[in-house]
């Protein structure tokens, strides 16, 4: 696995920078510390664009574990990344709902629309709630109802080109 | 007669006010936070008396009495904790993001009222991690909320303090089962614990800890504003009040409506969802979230009333989702999709439930590609045995939690209604509908 990459710099994300940003707050929150683990978790991602070995042994630091036993619990969830993906991860439900309102047939277009793009990572997830919008799909986390192939090629084109601003990777807002 | 429609009352501020239903200065410009401060002028013991003649049931999914759950928690062990279920993730249930996108203080408010009556110093909402918006939305709310001095330190000058922490999940469906949520928030895997002993002994950090979903929450403020004989008074049997029903799939209107409970899956459908998409008459529907055994168009008119649902039809009214097909919609095709959902999400602990998910899923997947046996539909039902023995609801259970029999209820739908569809996949060699 590739990791330490650092993430490039640029609108879309924040340069990688030393220590997990608002660790100690977070690790505060909690009567355990080992509480603190997930969000520990989605900090590193937000900061390094996916969850990297050495954030994960950072993490393990912090709350003092060892690093297989953060990446025990990474590994459960599927929102944490332990792969680089693009800068913006665009998720598509074909759960019962959107699965007759043309949800796989969204997915296979952006599959094939993006498939070599470095940019843009195009996965296939379950239902995100949204089932009154279907097709729904989420970009960096942000949701986009009643999809068609070519709305949401345009607004990944508008997240890409800073038309809209992206949500972080682990779905942060960073403009509250 | 008269088309059915909404008794919104824990709907009524986000649709009165779709532009800025999630702000304190909207909240509080109507009412919000009034139940709390009368709340907070009660006797704890007389909140929860509220809460039991309301005959209020967990929203959640199991429809678990909420002031039976509340009474479990033993007597003067400190710390206890309160923990919100906001991990929404059966499939087609989208009520509860709903309510933390567009109503959050309405949430904190029952968080307030409820950890009051239990006497809870800090609280935990465990938002599922996709809910990228709720949780921000919620995190303005509860530091909104304690800038008013409405929760913190001497929750409106009344001396009691509390702590409310969002939490946020990170994409894993189990951890909306209570003890597998706990795990989580523990900052561990996310898999079920064995019960005894229940949260409200042994819960978040071995403490006493009471689970509670987010609907059933955010209808306390209703509740202590009212009166529990005021909400006890609308609905059918031991279905009392309102609940929020998220109608998706294939009709003309879906949405999230609030309805009395009592009121016909039909009256759903037609007058408040505009009736079905696409060549009719319903073809099934699916009741209560992916867990749920199905119906047929010919159940249209049974009552929403969680108790004879199960009891007549063997179906849950479950999380409140209601899933409707037309002619045209393949069961097996559906059925594959939540088989795939149920090998994906089985967290591995049981054997049953992880070997079981994986060859349900195997074998709805050759059927519908054409490659499926003569004898397959038992097959599956064999395996789905092994996971719910008697193929009953409610169901037995060979797992700790009920994920494993929640992936039988379809096949045993399939075998119930569909038989003859089955076969013919097996025979044409393919899907004939889509």
């Amino acid at each position: 696995m590739t990791s330490g990459t650092p993430r490039t710099p640029g609108t879309l994300g924040t340069p990688q920078t030393p220590g997990i940003p608002g660790a100690e707050e977070i690790i505060a929150r909690y009567p355990r510390s080992r509480s603190a683990l997930m969000p520990l978790l989605h900090a590193v991602q937000e900061r390094d664009g996916h969850v990297t070995e050495e954030g994960m042994a950072e993490v393990a630091e912090h709350l003092g574990l060892t690093p297989a036993e953060v990446l025990g619990v990474c590994s459960f969830y599927s929102m944490y990344k332990r792969e680089p993906c693009g800068r913006l991860l665009v998720s598509v439900c074909t759960s019962v709902s959107c699965l007759v309102n043309g949800g796989p047939e969204l997915l296979d277009h952006l599959r094939r629309a993006y498939a070599d793009d470095p940019d843009v990572t195009v996965e296939e997830v379950e239902c995100l709630a949204a089932s009154d919008g279907a097709p729904v799909m989420q970009v960096n986390y942000e949701f986009h109802e009643r999809m068609t192939p070519a709305e949401a090629e345009r607004i990944v084109e508008a997240y890409r080109s800073g038309e809209l601003t992206p949500r972080g990777p682990s779905g942060e807002s960073h403009t509250p | 007669m008269t088309a059915a429609t909404e008794t919104r009352i824990i709907t009524k501020r986000l649709r009165d006010h779709p532009e800025d239903s999630w702000t304190l200065a909207r909240s509080r410009a109507t009412g919000g936070y009034e139940a709390l401060r009368k709340a907070l002028a009660m006797d704890p013991g007389a909140i929860a008396e509220e809460v039991k003649t309301s005959g209020l049931r967990g929203r959640g999914g199991a429809g678990f009495p909420t002031a039976t759950k509340w009474s479990f928690l033993p007597d003067g062990v400190e710390p206890r904790y309160l923990v919100v279920n906001c991990d929404e993730a059966e499939p087609s249930t989208f009520k509860d993001r709903m309510l933390v996108e567009r109503d959050p203080h309405q949430l904190i408010e029952g968080i307030a009222i409820a950890s009051f009556a239990l006497g809870v110093r800090q609280a935990f909402v465990y938002v599922r991690g996709e809910f990228a918006l709720g949780a921000d939305r919620l995190r303005v709310a509860v530091a909104e909320a304690r800038a008013a001095g409405l929760i913190g330190p001497d929750v409106m000058g009344s001396g009691y303090d509390l702590d409310i922490v969002v939490h946020r999940g990170a994409g894993a469906y189990i951890c909306g089962e209570e003890t597998a949520l706990l795990e989580s928030l523990e900052g561990k895997h996310g898999m079920p614990r064995i019960r005894p002993p229940f949260p409200a002994i042994a819960g978040l950090y071995a403490k006493p800890t009471v689970v509670n979903n987010v609907e059933t929450l955010a209808t306390l403020p209703a509740i202590v504003t009212g009166g529990g004989e005021w909400y006890a008074a609308m609905g059918v049997d031991r279905s009392r009040g309102t609940r929020i029903f998220s109608l998706s799939g294939q009709v003309n209107r879906p949405g999230n409506y609030e309805l009395e409970l009592g009121l016909t899956f039909r009256q759903l459908i037609d007058d408040l969802g505009g009736g079905l998409a696409g060549p009719g008459p319903v073809k099934f529907l699916i009741p209560g979230g992916a867990s749920s055994q199905w119906l047929t168009g010919d159940h249209l008119d049974v009552p929403l009333d969680m108790d004879l649902v199960t009891k007549e039809y063997g179906v849950m009214l479950g999380s409140g989702a209601v899933m409707v097909y037309n002619q045209d919609a393949c069961p097996v095709r559906v059925a594959l999709r939540l088989a795939k959902f149920f090998a994906h999400e089985s967290c591995g602990k049981c054997t049953p439930c992880r070997e079981g998910t994986g060859w349900i899923r195997k074998v709805l997947y050759r059927i519908e590609h054409g490659e499926g046996r003569p004898d397959d539909l038992d097959l599956l039902l064999d395996v789905g045995d092994n996971i719910s023995p008697g193929l009953n609801a409610p169901f037995s259970q060979t797992t700790i939690c009920p994920l494993g029999p929640s992936a039988v209820s379809a096949i045993v739908s399939l075998n119930k209604f569909f038989r003859a569809e089955v076969d013919a996949h097996v025979k044409e060699g393919a899907c004939q509908v889509a």
